[in-house]
């Protein structure tokens, strides 16, 4: 039973406007057996998914389940081939009992057997063990007892494929215990179940195998005893152990006992609650690196106070200075480009020009408005200087390519000559040309005396463009590297937590 | 000769907000012109007050809408920067007009007296908009939520103020704000019209409003990441809509000289968000134009007039104008613009091939 193969997928293709998020990648996954889909941000993981639930149609390729082709079209394709879904966010209705949510939309619609209704549900939670009674509402149940009824609901239905999406996303330790046993008690009855997770721990805590994507390309699939820790993390950021273990930096960083330009003690904020302390030199370019959602960009915009700051002391050029709000660390010389480009960065709807200003204008005053064509000679300068492609300044910029709005947000901190940039992903999902663009634009900046604090998931980019690296691991800071250290093979056994 | 053809393509997407209420307008104004072309006429009579006046149905469209045109532009700031309406601006100039009667009947009618109880009047619908903005910006509650508290008690609060059903205000001072300034022929609620506009125009000019707004009803947090205190620029529009509720509130006070607290403006609220949808400004915040809404304060008063102009049943008129409304919202709704842009693009396209098969016979 264990080498029964319940699902496979082969050579699938899916093709979006100029990218290509996944080519000829196989899956395949065994009855019985919990297995992982890890990846990097933009790796393919949850593209594959999509394909998988339905979301998206596959451009190329097959899915077998159970010795059968299937063409799956829609999520309704999906459920009736027995393949389910549980969503990091609970798509379930918190005002409903757990009963109705189990059986919502299923089956006869007209009559409801309430009593028949509770009687199976109450029968199925005894089943698997989960604390919860079938008339309570579901939404005062825990989050982690919601994501239960969401897989019972699941099991139910005869799934033979189930993929958990970030299930333990925003569970305590206790609440994904709980949660791990129901998957192995499903791994018992023979369901295939797709985890997908940033955490590594959890990982080797209930997998069987794991397989690796990369750039929507299929690294490999690896039973989780030939996999150590650190060699999952080499795979998932691309290269292998071996032949990165010694590429040591020529420009070795020379000890620089400066006043830092901004230093932080037990800086903490909302977001991330572990205090950690940080400092910055003049002309240094540091970096924060570690997994996604190890706490690198919660850190930084605890340095902005782009989150709540909730303690540590602050001071800039020596003297001690209060930052609670994005204004006061631009008063303080701050510029900060944030992770997410669309929600935190852009004004779609605003002209290339208004973009660029915006920052400048608010520290400037609310009185002083720049006149048109001041702004117009602003703009000018910075499309000219970052070779910003865009028909006009007047462009909104949302019409504006991936990579030419990153340079906009690029030219609006800029233009505010901070002392201090703090760069998070600024090469996300733009094209290569950009992104040397930008990074030989950062050693640039710092060559002239700013201090930059880079970030990207690309570990090879980071070490091109940084002189010290700061390693975080699960909201922690694990390391800091500089000088000599600075190797890929050094980074990720840092973020593997020294496991070799 | 290439960058003025630029320059031209610039100014179309900066003005192209204004097509909707222009088209939607010209339409009537077209309607009218094929009905009856004396619906334009426009005479210099003389006035019961023995004043030389302008008189006509385009006089009195543009002296209907002063109200609403006023309103209209509050009501854009506060859609752009909160992404919502405030429902409560007739029960709010209700407020304002009452205090501008109370503080007026409190002496001898004066050109100081009147100064001093517009000025009464704008800080009460100051405080009361702040109210609102507070409920908005602090608290984020939905500003049609947020403002149905006063939308439900304004009318009250303002029969409280007075404590009487109309009191009226008489003077040849308050009739002059309210129909004619004697040798200006123009009604003078049109006059303070153009100057409120003059007001907007420069507060945008010499402040950032214009642009913090848009940032704000655009991308909240983004704005705030860039130092923008959006508390502050939800409040501002708040309290820059109550402003043009005491004038407009002071408006209707003097059309009439005397103030019915349950009459005064009624439903204005509902037409005020009809101006600022015609001007195509996104109901969801964001980009605005306060001249745009302007624009579409006076196509419902054109409406409303044609239909009285054309003995229309007062009881009907509602219905008859709903229809209208409902053909215009639809002609500016993003269905129709992309089939409109698609059936450009087509016409574009085959004009290109026709002429590369005629180049090529």
């Amino acid at each position: 039973m264990q080498n029964e193969v319940v699902l496979s997928m082969r050579g699938i293709d899916k093709v979006f406007p100029g990218v290509k998020a996944l080519q000829n990648v196989d899956f395949t996954l065994r009855k019985g057996e919990i297995h992982a889909l890890m990846g990097e941000n933009g790796a393919g993981k949850s593209t594959l998914i999509k394909v998988l639930t339905g979301v998206y149609t596959k451009d190329a390729g097959t899915i077998t389940i159970e010795d059968t082709e299937v063409a799956i079209r829609s999520p309704q394709d999906a459920q009736k081939a027995g393949i389910s879904t549980v969503y990091q966010e609970i798509t379930l209705c918190p005002n409903l009992t757990v009963a109705e949510n189990m059986f919502i939309g299923r089956g006869n619609y007209v009559t409801v057997n309430w009593k028949d209704m509770e009687r199976k549900a109450t029968e199925i939670l005894d089943n698997l063990g989960i604390p919860a009674r079938a008339k309570q509402q579901l939404g005062s149940c825990s989050l982690a007892v919601q994501q239960m009824v969401a897989i019972a609901r699941a099991v139910d239905m005869e799934c033979k494929v189930l993929i958990l999406d970030e299930p333990t996303s925003s569970l305590d330790d206790k609440e994904v215990a709980m949660l791990f046993g129901l998957m192995r008690d499903l791994k018992q009855r023979g369901v295939g179940i797709i985890f997908v997770t940033h955490f590594l721990e959890q990982v080797y805590e209930v997998s069987d195998r794991i397989t690796v994507l990369r750039n929507g390309e299929l690294v490999g699939e690896y039973e989780i005893e030939n996999l150590p820790q650190v060699e999952l993390v080499a795979k998932m950021m691309g290269k292998e152990l071996e032949e990165l273990s010694d590429l040591v930096r020529d420009d070795s960083e020379k000890e620089d006992t400066s006043e830092p330009v901004y230093q932080a003690q037990a800086l903490s904020s909302a977001a991330c609650t572990n205090p950690f302390d940080f400092a910055i030199r003049k002309g240094e370019v540091n970096g924060f690196t570690g997994l996604l959602g190890s706490g690198r960009s919660e850190s930084v915009r605890a340095i902005f106070a782009a989150d709540r700051v909730t303690g540590g002391n602050v001071t800039v050029d020596g003297k001690n200075v209060k930052i609670q709000k994005p204004i006061q660390a631009m008063k303080q010389g701050i510029g900060y480009l944030p992770e997410d480009r669309k929600d935190d960065g852009i004004i779609a709807d605003l002209s290339v020009r208004d973009n660029i200003i915006l920052a400048l204008q608010v520290m400037k005053g609310f009185f002083r408005p720049f006149s048109q064509a001041e702004a117009e000679a602003f703009a000018d300068e910075y499309i000219k200087a970052l070779e910003i492609k865009t028909a006009s300044s007047e462009t909104p910029i949302k019409s504006l390519s991936g990579g030419n709005q990153q340079k906009v947000i690029l030219a609006r901190w800029l233009l505010t000559h901070p002392k201090y940039l703090i760069l998070d992903e600024p090469t996300r999902g733009i094209d290569v040309g950009t992104k040397t663009e930008i990074q030989r634009l950062v050693r640039k900046l710092a060559e002239e005396g700013m201090s930059v604090t880079f970030i990207s998931s690309e570990i090879e980019e980071m070490l091109r463009t940084c002189s010290r690296l700061i390693v975080m691991r699960d909201r922690h800071i694990v390391g800091e590297l500089r000088g000599q250290e600075l190797t890929q093979s050094n980074v990720m056994r840092t973020i593997a937590g020294g496991v070799d | 000769m290439e960058k003025t053809a630029q320059k031209t393509k610039f100014s179309w997407s900066k003005y192209s907000q204004l097509l909707l209420p222009l088209l939607s307008l010209s339409l009537i104004i077209l309607f009218n012109l094929f009905r009856d072309p004396s619906f334009f006429s426009v005479a210099i009579t003389e006035n019961n007050a023995g004043n030389t006046v302008l008189t006509g149905n385009l006089i009195s469209i543009l002296n209907g809408a002063s109200e609403l045109a006023v309103l209209a532009m509050g009501m854009t700031l506060v859609t752009a920067a909160c992404g919502g309406q405030d429902i409560s601006v007739g029960a709010l100039a209700a407020i304002a007009g009452s205090m501008f009667v109370k503080i007026l009947r409190s002496g001898e009618i004066t050109l100081g007296t009147i100064a001093l109880a517009f000025v009464c009047a704008c800080a009460i619908a100051i405080v009361f908009g702040t109210f609102n903005g507070t409920l908005v910006s602090v608290f984020k509650i939905q500003p049609m939520i947020a403002t149905l508290v006063l939308y439900t008690c304004g009318r009250s609060i303002a029969y409280w103020l007075n404590g009487g059903a109309t009191p009226t205000v008489e003077s040849p001072l308050i009739n002059a704000i309210g129909s004619f300034i004697p040798g200006i022929p123009v009604p003078t609620p049109i006059l303070i019209v153009i100057i409120c506009g003059i007001i907007f125009a420069l507060i945008f000019k010499f402040t950032t409003l214009g642009l913090f707004t848009q940032t704000v009803g655009i991308n909240q947090r983004a704005a705030r990441l860039n130092g923008i205190n959006t508390t502050f620029i939800k409040l501002l529009s708040f309290m820059i809509l109550g402003v043009c509720c005491a004038v407009a509130g002071c408006i209707g006070v003097s059309r009439l000289g005397l103030i019915n607290h349950e009459t005064l403006l009624l439903d204005v609220e509902m037409d005020t968000i009809l101006a600022v949808a015609i001007g195509g400004n996104a109901l969801g915040g964001g980009k605005f134009k306060v001249s745009s809404s302007v624009l579409g304060a006076y196509t419902i008063q054109a409406l409303t007039t044609t239909l009285y102009a054309m003995k229309v049943p007062s009881t009907d008129v509602k219905a008859y104008k709903a229809i209208v409304i409902i053909l215009i919202v639809v002609i500016g709704s993003p269905v129709v613009k992309a089939f409109f842009s698609k059936l450009w693009a087509k016409l574009k396209a085959g004009k290109q091939t026709g002429k590369q098969v005629k180049e090529a016979a």
